[in-house]
């Protein structure tokens, strides 16, 4: 009986393994993916190139006035002489500390977040952040000095109005979502009403709203201040984004979950608190992530209503006389500041989404 | 929320009663004259980068905080734009509007406002760039113009334009920054505006000789600052603030030598400065406010020289605003 | 008392009770503070200013439009402009989402990373950024109007727009127009035929490439029996700016590209989505059919996956609409711009015409809804 030694499994030939086969695999299989191949790669050298000599080698970084920009390139000097402004706004350099403490306070209350236990310190933490931040930014207390809203600007303008929004809102939006929800035929045309009706409309009229004929609803001598308006204006907005999110969430609890809650003898607050909203709101994250990244990315409206967020910063300081025509660098700067931030709330959302992902699958 | 709301309701009843309190007392009451500006217009009012305010608006808007408060930077300044002006006025939210506003009779009857005296006379012009080689407002038919939108110019335009049987197309911004930079851009041919917005405009080119202004005007803009109807004492203390601006011109009277015409023989000083007569009485206010006024902020003429005047960047001559007995039309009733 | 209470039935009335008091005392406080405020203030309200003359010109109006025009008119083009600049946008985002979307499941390497890019890069930035920047970065780079970039002395593009020959139909023209219609009648009963034909017999009829034969022929047929009743008439130079042929300014292109861009990274993802959303399964039993890859792309998968995408591709068409409104920003003449802009400042009276304004996007939304659900209906898989 002849005997056959087990040989040596051999290695798949030089094309198939290694970064040539991906090469060949997913660039070059066949005609047609070859010219997309070279049409990708034309694609690229029409952008990249062009767009780092542009940003980086061609570009200014030092001096301090424009006269100092000689390069082809941006003139980065613009954003690092006007940084201050972009970041703070008209806030008065004496009081920036608050600022600057705010900001500090806000990404603590991040970790906050991460690493503390039990939920009401999380919830606490999170209503309590914006009363805090809004309190130590305006003053007038204490000693510390009255610094008017009107000199707020800049990116603490951008994360005052973004933050706030979303903690206001969302709560709105959770009930509003429970009503749309709800058994009882009042509630629910209501909710249904006012989340149709606002989700019908651009925010912008609602800013318009808020600016201009929300003074008219309250008696003479009750008036905001006109970032409380616009706040006001776009958490009421939002809400109605949430509670379609929310009930995105509450639409997928299967009818079981109710019905072992009631018959545990749960009211309908306990229910929802206990049983519903924690499995909802779990299902609803990743369009509520979706939600407050286009509500960080609509703030930038309110410079249609006159508030200076970071890109009416931008757009303000680009009229400089001394400055003039460096809007090109102002907008690439802003777009890099909101890429930077919606793109880790994405990340940041896809990692929570694992995290939370406790579902077992069938 | 429904509940805060419902309770904010009831609020709302409770004040709307009571609502009608003078806009004196609210001001005397809350320290700080809310004041509504342009969000940037040299010379006019516009924040430098610190955010402290300047211009000529402003100052008066200093001024009566100066009479009313007894100092000129109890101000809290808000600026609006063209849109919001009105309603910010009515809603409470400032107190006076100084804000290159220019009296109409459709703003005066309809907007629920009082005009209280022009503090700049003004009119609408034309810039062009010199390239075009256009000497007359006449030879514009058929150019694009840039506008701002919801200002009187805009109606004057199309009013001049069709009397003229001249055509146009109007490019039209929210805010004097974007049409600036519109024109700039050569988005249009000619920017118009009110004629000292134009010289404003020209202080920010890179190269304000390539640009003429042409003779032209083709409207009256009196610019003057407005307070809400239905409080006549707050409108005549506006009112009376920007007369005592140009009596104290008129007088001779400056922010440095207001301490000695108190001691002037003139008995209209006197009665101005508050150093003899109930003229600040009258009104509601101290016997000194305007002296105040004028210690602190200047007379008309100082104040018109320092924003806008043959020494800024604006060279804007008196002309129209000069004194009356000086050939031009600012005219003050008298402090009798 | 107390038993009543914790009777749901009894809970629920008493609540919905609560509610609506609370709803009609908040209404109730709004409106009387509202109308007490215009009175005292002296404010002008009512409707009668829709009829007041407008006293302001609008730059580009699809019909005619002057100074003399009322603030009616004013409304009329405003909304003409928003449904113009969404419908471009509309199809230019469709274009562009697709073409992305279809790339960012290529397999080629490239090609989907490009793809990938271009949703996180567009996405993530502010459309009002994006309005801006292109308004003011790329479009006033062109230069000026005597040095514009001439195309065969017809087409010129500088800083005022892009101005294009704009075809003039004289009397005969009624034929093109009556032959058009006639070849899409044609084309789509062509299709039902093959259809039909294809289910009976097995056969299939290139119906695509007859149907749009059909729509090229028969116009240009019309055109030359009626002695060529179109021409052209072409933008020229004379003063100040190019006069006659069409154009398009720079307010309208920056919106639409801005818009169109940002749109399309929604398509695309919803697109994506859709495809992917398909069973693997269906694929593999279409291969096993014996179907063509295309074959199965277009009887198998895309079927499937359209139902999955349209209803959020439509939202995205809202979106846009919507989204039109921020052309206030940079003066494009839709509704915001210049009905709750131009005419609310000279007028002065905000709450109406914020009112109509926001009506106007309500119907409009409730419209896009209602095609929504009938083709949510239509389209649900029939369970048999």
């Amino acid at each position: 009986m002849a005997i056959y030694p087990l040989k040596e499994a051999k290695q798949p030939p030089l094309g198939e393994r290694g970064a040539i086969a991906w090469v060949r695999h997913n660039l070059l299989s066949s005609p047609f993916n070859i010219f997309f191949t070279l049409l990708g790669i034309a694609v690229l050298a029409m952008i990249i190139p062009p767009f780092v000599k542009w940003a980086i080698t061609d570009a200014n970084f030092v001096g301090h006035t424009k006269a100092d920009c000689t390069g082809d390139g941006a003139c980065w000097v613009f954003v690092h002489e006007k940084l201050k402004m972009f970041v703070y706004g008209f806030y008065p350099e004496a009081e920036l500390w608050r600022a600057k403490l705010t900001i500090a306070i806000a990404i603590g209350t991040l970790f906050v977040l991460k690493f503390a236990r039990p939920r009401w310190i999380k919830i606490g933490t999170i209503i309590l952040l914006p009363i805090a931040a809004i309190i130590l930014l305006r003053g007038g207390f204490m000693g510390l000095p009255l610094v008017e809203t009107s000199k707020w600007g800049g990116l603490l303008l951008t994360l005052v109005i973004s933050t706030v929004g979303i903690v206001l809102s969302f709560p709105i939006g959770v009930l509003l979502a429970l009503g749309r929800q709800s058994r009882l035929p009042i509630i629910k045309t209501l909710s249904v009403f006012y989340i149709e009706l606002v989700r019908g409309v651009p925010l912008i009229t609602v800013l318009f709203m808020a600016s201009v004929i929300l003074p008219l609803f309250f008696p003479e001598g009750i008036n905001f201040d006109k970032l409380i308006r616009a706040l006001i204006g776009i958490t009421f907005f939002e809400a109605a984004y949430i509670a379609e999110n929310i009930r995105g969430g509450l639409q997928a609890i299967p009818k079981g979950q109710y019905e072992a809650a009631d018959a545990l003898g749960l009211g309908y607050w306990q229910k929802m608190r206990l049983v519903i909203l924690p499995q909802a709101v779990k299902v609803a994250i990743p369009n509520l992530v979706g939600t407050f990244i286009s509500l960080f990315k609509d703030t930038s409206l309110v410079m249609i209503i006159g508030l200076f967020d970071l890109l009416a910063m931008v757009q303000l300081t680009a009229n400089d006389r001394d400055w003039l025509g460096m809007e090109t660098e102002g907008y690439v700067f802003v777009a890099f500041v909101f890429w930077i931030f919606t793109f880790s709330m994405s990340f940041f959302s896809k990692r929570l989404e694992k995290h939370l992902d406790t579902n077992n699958r069938d | 929320m429904k509940r805060l709301l419902k309770l904010s309701a009831v609020a709302a009843l409770a004040v709307t009663t009571l609502s009608m309190a003078g806009t004196l007392d609210d001001v005397k009451k809350a320290g700080v004259l809310k004041c509504g500006v342009n969000t940037g217009l040299p010379g006019f009012s516009e924040a430098d980068s610190k955010g402290a305010w300047r211009g000529l608006d402003v100052d008066y808007c200093r001024a009566l905080a100066a009479a009313v408060l007894g100092d000129a930077s109890k101000v809290k300044y808000t600026p609006l734009n063209a849109k919001e002006r009105f309603t910010a006025l009515q809603s409470g939210e400032i107190d006076v509007l100084s804000r290159n506003t220019t009296n109409t009779e459709t703003r005066d009857t309809t907007l629920g406002i009082n005009f209280a005296g022009v503090m700049y006379y003004d009119g609408q012009g034309f810039m062009v760039p010199k390239s075009l080689g256009i000497k007359s407002a006449k030879e514009l038919d058929g150019a694009t113009v840039c506008i701002q939108a919801g200002t009187t110019t805009e109606l004057n335009l199309a009013d001049y334009f069709r009397s003229n049987k001249m055509k146009f197309k109007a490019i039209t911004f929210d805010t004097n920054d974007q049409v600036d930079k519109a024109f700039l851009a050569g988005r249009c041919d000619i920017l118009t505006t009110d004629q000292s917005g134009l010289y404003a405009a020209r202080t920010k080119f890179k190269n304000p000789e390539k640009f003429v202004i042409l003779p032209e005007i083709i409207s009256k803009e009196p610019l003057a600052p407005a307070v809400r109807q239905g409080d006549d004492q707050w409108f005549n203390i506006a009112k009376w603030t920007r007369n005592a601006l140009l009596t104290a011109e008129e007088k001779g009277i400056t922010s440095t030598n207001a301490d000695e015409m108190k001691k002037s023989n003139d008995p209209e000083t006197k009665r101005l400065l508050g150093a003899e007569g109930t003229m600040g009485k009258n009104l509601g206010l101290d016997a000194d406010a305007f002296y105040r006024a004028i210690k602190q902020v200047g007379n008309y003429g100082e104040i018109f020289e320092r924003n806008v005047g043959a020494n800024t960047p604006l060279k804007i001559s008196r002309g129209l605003n000069a004194l009356w007995n000086k050939g031009g039309m600012q005219y003050s009733p008298p402090f009798r | 008392m107390l038993t009543l209470l914790r009777n749901e039935k009894v809970r629920g009335i008493l609540y919905q009770i609560l509610v609506i008091t609370g709803f009609l005392i908040v209404a109730y406080f709004i409106a009387i503070n509202t109308a007490h405020n215009i009175e005292v203030r002296g404010i002008k309200s009512g409707f009668d200013f829709l009829h007041a003359t407008a006293g302001f010109d609008i730059t580009e109006s699809p019909i005619p439009f002057s100074p003399q025009s009322t603030h009616w008119d004013v409304f009329k083009v405003g909304l003409l402009n928003t449904l113009i600049v969404s419908f471009a946008g509309i199809i230019l985002s469709s274009i562009l989402g697709l073409i992305i979307g279809v790339s960012r499941l290529s397999k080629n390497w490239i090609i989907n990373r490009l793809a990938a890019g271009y949703i996180e890069t567009f996405r993530n930035i502010p459309v009002l950024l994006q309005i801006l920047f292109w308004y003011n970065v790329v479009l006033a780079t062109l230069p000026a109007t005597r040095k514009s970039l001439n195309f065969f002395d017809s087409i010129f593009i500088n800083n005022r727009g892009i101005f294009i020959p704009n075809p003039i139909f004289e009397p005969g023209a009624w034929l093109i127009g009556v032959a058009l219609v006639a070849a899409l009648i044609g084309g789509w009963w062509i299709h039902r035929w093959a259809f039909k034909r294809h289910e009976e017999t097995g056969e299939n009829f290139p119906a695509i490439w007859a149907g749009l034969g059909l729509v090229i022929v028969l116009p240009l047929l019309a055109y030359l029996i009626m002695g060529g009743p179109v021409h052209f008439d072409y933008p020229a130079l004379k003063g100040f700016n190019f006069q006659g042929g069409k154009v398009f300014t720079p307010e309208f292109l920056a919106l639409l590209f801005a818009l169109s861009i940002y749109t399309a990274t929604f398509i695309a993802e919803a697109i994506r989505s859709g495809i992917e959303a398909v069973p693997k399964g269906q694929k593999e039993a279409a291969t096993a059919l014996g179907l063509t890859p295309i074959q199965s792309l277009r009887f198998v998968i895309l079927p499937q996956a359209v139902r999955i995408a349209i209803p959020s591709i439509i939202n995205q068409y809202l979106n846009l609409t919507k989204n039109s409104s921020l052309a206030a920003a940079i003066g494009y003449p839709e509704l915001v711009t210049i009905f709750a802009g131009t005419s609310l400042n000279q007028t002065g009276q905000a709450l109406e015409i914020l009112g109509i304004t926001m009506l106007t996007y309500l119907i409009i939304s409730l419209v896009v809804s209602l095609i929504l659900n009938w083709f949510n209906a239509k389209m649900k898989i029939k369970e048999r």
